[in-house]
């Protein structure tokens, strides 16, 4: 049978290699927060018929209505996204028609949010709740489920574990993603990370109840070699349900599912897969650690090397 | 045991059937089989797309009150439904106004081309006019039209008149028309004066101790409306909102001071309403517009059919993959799977959910936790058939011993699913909600499906076909 848990301390590394930089990144440039969380309005426009405005142009425009917060960006279909503090419906109207006239076509709206910014400020907060509450949630569930166990906190204590180590991991992607594809988190970025905690946790349910069940058939095995067991026995359904059906899904929504599901199809697929792989990897091996309670062999080995 | 099976398969095949009828129609009617006339239940279940899908409009509405101050539910109950009267009356289809989470109001759009239109009607207040009908006494609820048009260009009662022109080519030269406006029959009324110069109502009593209403105007008001009470002594003042007529009182004897009273009929209730409709224009509570999401009607068409293609593609690789590694129980697997897709959008499509972006990579999400645990169920199964049990041995202890692990880690996705849609309820996040229900739904019915159609299906493929080589058939 093949030894998963004798190499934890690599998994735990390559772990911390994956997410370091990402968060690095993340704190370096501040978090991308969408109008969703900080308030204001995005509008994407094309220009069709007339010439389009230059960046500076639409700055200007926009400056010249009061507005001086203005970003511009050019989209890879050609439209062009202006975010800034929220428009009244007066300045907009304005704007949208100094637009047309500069342009001399007609300008298409293809999507424009405004979100004033105190629900901005509501959104965040009960964001935040709402983690919050998925993470108390599911450390009482598991606790709950296992109660039969010895020591049921633990399992739920290490799956919370894990399922900041999904975060991280999400977030971490973000950071990279924010740079390469300017990539915002908005509400939808929000469901697909309680999606990836819901999902994380079903699957350490999936190993953990292969342990519960193994402790009492396998009463006399050492607990690590009960924990790789289980690992071990539930490896094929890890691979066939995560890579094989569920990756494939998100991966086809990915590539052909349109740009709005782009970033969200994204961070599904790496989170989703981020959640098996810490089942596995990070959840089971500091099952171990806390079982033989390593922490207090940590500062000798450091001392002998 | 095997009339149980069979009757078993029967009930999924009626159920499956169903189904699909539901899928298939945009609308489904029984007759009664008797006459073959008379409807015995209809239902239109045409699928209903969000607005990422087919473009359009959300706003958010939160009240324009003091920050700490609470605001009556049943106020915020009034103001939606007065926004989806006024909203409908622009003939925009599909309109759907709530009340999110108790404190805001959210209106949907979807297909909504002229945006502006309907964020104007929205956001004003509601025109309060009074006006002189003369000898006329107006029923409550009649539209008038009047001779004030500043608040007019809202629109809702030029839409609410479908007016049955008769702009023929044959009357423009014979007629020298009569009127001043052949476009508009009905009579149009003078207007004396609106809601401006109202200074305060509040709910009194007449003289016979009956509820009434006590107004009092400002001087400008005053002014106008001593000259008018004065000339028209005994004949009727309507008070309409909106241009639609809420009370017609009688002018009982001149109003000189600004100060004045309207008794009727009133109950206490009907008075305080009355009072609030004169006080705030017709919102019981002064709304403002806290959020828009405009979405134009091409980049939902272009999501719509590319997210379609992307789920299709998922769906054939997973389902090919179903069958060449798990052999025989995959291919049962695979039916069931459809049999699921198919109760799903049934569901979505009977109880009218609309149907979103993140609605669909929900269902693939929840599709995906299907699968899940049919994987659990053959593992096992696989396990316990090297281990040498027989079929039905491994069969039995395959579905009792994944059991567990299946019912406990999905209670973990629809715990979450469950948070997920409060924080999308509390904000008319519609996306959020969309997905956490679909997803939600979707495990729920992929447990039935997975356990109960596959072991069904499994078992009968078994007793009928006995296959030697369990090798080839199980992919062991």
């Amino acid at each position: 049978m093949i030894d998963i848990l004798s190499k934890r301390y690599l998994y735990f590394a390559f772990s911390l290699l994956v997410i370091i930089p990402g968060l690095i990144l993340l704190g370096a440039r501040g978090l991308p927060l969408s109008i969703d969380f900080t308030g204001g309005s995005l509008l994407e426009v094309r220009f069709e018929g007339g010439t389009p405005l230059t960046n500076a142009e639409l700055i200007q425009l926009f400056e010249n209505a009061g507005i001086d917060d203005v970003q511009v960006q050019t989209t890879e279909s050609g439209t062009f996204q202006i975010r800034s503090s929220v428009l009244d419906i007066e300045t907009r109207g304005l704007i949208l028609d100094e637009m047309k006239a500069e342009s001399g076509g007609e300008v298409t709206v293809i999507r424009e949010d405004s979100v004033g910014p105190s629900i901005g400020a509501a959104v965040t907060s009960r964001a935040a709740l709402a983690v919050g509450l998925a993470a108390l949630a599911v450390i009482i569930y598991i606790t709950f489920a296992f109660r039969k166990v010895p020591n049921a906190f633990r399992y739920g204590a290490c799956a919370i574990i894990a399922m900041v180590h999904d975060v991280a991991v999400v977030f971490s992607i973000v950071g990279f993603g924010a740079i390469l594809f300017d990539w915002q988190i908005d509400s939808l970025f929000l469901t697909a990370l309680l999606t990836v905690i819901g999902f994380s946790v079903q699957d350490k349910v999936v190993v953990f109840d292969r342990i519960r069940e193994n402790s009492s058939v396998l009463r006399r095995l050492e607990y690590e070699t009960l924990v790789n067991h289980s690992i071990v026995q539930t490896l094929q359904r890890s691979i066939n349900t995560q890579l094989m059906t569920v990756e494939f899904l998100l991966l086809s929504l990915a590539l052909f599912g349109g740009i709005t599901l782009q970033e969200f199809a994204v961070i599904l697929l790496v989170g989703l897969f981020s959640g098996t792989y810490s089942s596995i990897f990070i959840a089971a091996p500091i099952l171990v650690l806390w079982e033989k309670q390593e922490w207090k062999t940590w500062f000798r080995r450091g001392a002998t090397a | 045991m095997i009339r149980n099976l069979y009757t078993r398969l029967v009930l999924i095949v009626i159920v499956a059937a169903l189904a699909i009828w539901v899928d298939v129609n945009d609308e489904i009617r029984l007759y009664n089989p008797f006459n073959n006339e008379t409807v015995l239940f209809e239902r239109s279940i045409a699928p209903r797309l969000g607005l990422d899908l087919q473009g359009g409009l959300q706003v958010l509405l939160e009240p324009d009150v003091a920050e700490g101050t609470d605001v009556d539910a049943a106020d915020l109950e009034t103001a939606r439904t007065i926004i989806e009267n006024r909203t409908n009356a622009l003939g925009v289809s599909e309109n759907l106004i709530q009340v999110a989470g108790g404190t805001r109001i959210v209106g949907d759009f979807p297909g909504a081309e002229d945006t502006d239109a309907i964020l104007d009607i929205i956001q004003q207040t509601g025109v309060l006019e009074f006006v002189d009908t003369g000898d006329f006494a107006p029923d409550e609820g009649t539209l008038l039209q009047t001779d004030f048009a500043g608040g007019s260009a809202n629109g809702t009662t030029v839409a609410a008149t479908p007016l049955p022109t008769t702009e023929s080519p044959t009357e423009t030269p014979a007629t020298p028309a009569p009127a001043a406006d052949p476009s508009q029959p009905q009579t149009v009324y003078h207007t004396i004066m609106t809601g401006k110069d109202l200074r305060s109502v509040n709910v009194g009593v007449d003289q016979g101790g009956k509820p009434a209403i006590d107004f009092v105007l400002s001087s400008e008001g005053a002014t106008i409306f001593a000259q008018h009470t004065a000339a028209n002594s005994g004949r009727y003042l309507a008070i309409i909102l909106d241009k639609r007529v809420i009370s017609a009182p009688r002018i009982n004897e001149p109003i000189p001071g600004g100060q004045g009273q309207i008794s009727g009929n009133f109950t206490a209730e009907s008075a305080n309403t009355l009072a609030v409709q004169l006080r705030y224009g017709s919102l019981p509570v002064p709304l403002k517009v806290v959020e828009t999401r405009i979405i134009g009607p091409t980049l939902g068409e272009d999501s719509l059919q590319k997210s379609l293609v992307a789920g299709l593609i998922g769906m054939i690789i997973v389902i090919l993959f179903m069958g060449i590694y798990y052999r025989l129980p995959g291919l049962v697997a695979d039916v069931s799977i459809l049999f699921y897709a198919a109760i799903a959008f049934a569901i979505f499509k009977y109880f009218h959910f609309t149907l979103t972006l993140p609605g669909i990579a929900g269902f693939l999400l929840s599709t995906g936790a299907a699968l899940d645990a049919n994987i659990l169920i053959f593992e096992r199964l696989k396990e316990e058939l090297r281990n040498g049990r027989n079929l039905t041995q491994a069969v039995d202890q395959g579905w009792t011993r994944a059991w567990s692990s299946i019912r406990d880690s999905n209670l973990a996705t629809i715990i979450t699913s469950v948070i997920l849609y409060w924080f999308g309820s509390t904000f008319g996040a519609t996306i959020v909600k969309g997905f956490s229900l679909t997803l939600a739904l979707g495990v729920a019915i992929s447990l039935f499906t997975a356990i109960y159609v596959t072991r069904t299906l499994l078992t009968i493929a078994l007793r009928n076909f006995k296959p030697k080589n369990l090798q080839a058939w199980f992919g062991i």
